[in-house]
């Protein structure tokens, strides 16, 4: 039930694997983790949501947050391996206007 | 008007750190039930989304206390319950800032909450909250493919 989060950082590049449930307790972890890579000069950040077994609101709030940081920095976020699930998720609530995510390994904008 | 079957309650104490553990319960009592695979999943998501108010809303005000979680389970349907501790949220005025983001959303518009009771609001068939002294949110999901998203309403009953 814990969160696993993976980072590898490159030329203002951050990617990153989440692996577990995001949810109300592992969201604020998420959150700290990310939050200095969506500063300063980072470019983009790629999270891979490959293995996330469950995201509700608590998660879509991370991501939000994210994105509105790096959107101020002139960054991107960019939200790949989706589920159908996952993708429903992002249908549902509106975000899949306006957050870049995608089902695939490549972060292209679906 | 039938009667639950069977009836199971499950208290926490209102920490993020159990809103997981009815999930858990959440899951175990749905396959029973023979729901789907996608229909657990949501169920799931609506069920934290409940917790997560009341678990949020005690934090806030630095109240403990315990969150109440009651799953009704009747032959075509499962009923789940969620009854804060006592400490009540503006739940109209949470509801009026709801999502869907639109495509003409600005940046400012998209809040970090508040997609939680939009949520529920979808993936259930029947949602009721009753505002008192707490907040109580009721919401079924039924067995079958036909009733989905409808009967869905919200009323906010206040009572002192």
């Amino acid at each position: 039930m814990n969160l696993k989060i993976d980072k590898h950082h490159n030329n203002g590049e951050t990617f990153v694997h989440v692996a577990g449930e995001i949810d109300v307790y592992t969201a604020p972890k998420l959150r700290e983790e990310l939050s200095p890579f969506v500063e300063g000069k980072n470019k983009a950040l790629i999270v891979s949501l490959k293995d996330v077994s469950y995201l509700d609101s608590t998660g879509l709030g991370v991501f939000i947050g994210l994105f509105k940081q790096l959107k101020k920095n002139g960054g991107e976020l960019k939200l790949i391996d989706l589920s159908d699930r996952l993708i429903r998720l992002f249908e549902i609530t509106g975000l899949s206007n306006i957050l870049n995510i995608s089902s695939d390994s490549e972060g292209g904008r679906l | 008007m039938k009667q639950a079957m069977d009836y199971i309650e499950v208290k926490i104490p209102a920490k993020p750190d159990y809103v997981g553990v009815i999930r858990l319960t959440l899951s175990g009592i749905a396959s029973r039930m023979s729901y789907t695979y996608e229909q657990i999943e949501d169920i799931k998501i609506a069920v934290s989304e409940a917790c997560t108010n009341a678990v949020q809303h005690a934090y806030k005000k630095d109240e403990g206390g315990e969150v109440t979680i009651g799953f009704g389970i009747y032959e075509d349907k499962l009923e789940i319950m969620v009854a804060d501790s006592g400490v009540s949220f503006n739940f109209e005025k949470t509801r009026n800032e709801l999502g869907p983001y639109t495509e003409s959303s600005t940046i400012d518009q998209l809040a970090e909450g508040g997609l939680g009771l939009y949520l529920i609001e979808t993936l259930m068939d029947e949602v009721r909250v009753l505002n008192h002294s707490g907040v109580t949110v009721f919401m079924a999901k039924y067995l079958s493919e036909e009733r989905e998203n409808h009967d869905t309403t919200i009323a906010t009953d206040k009572t002192n």
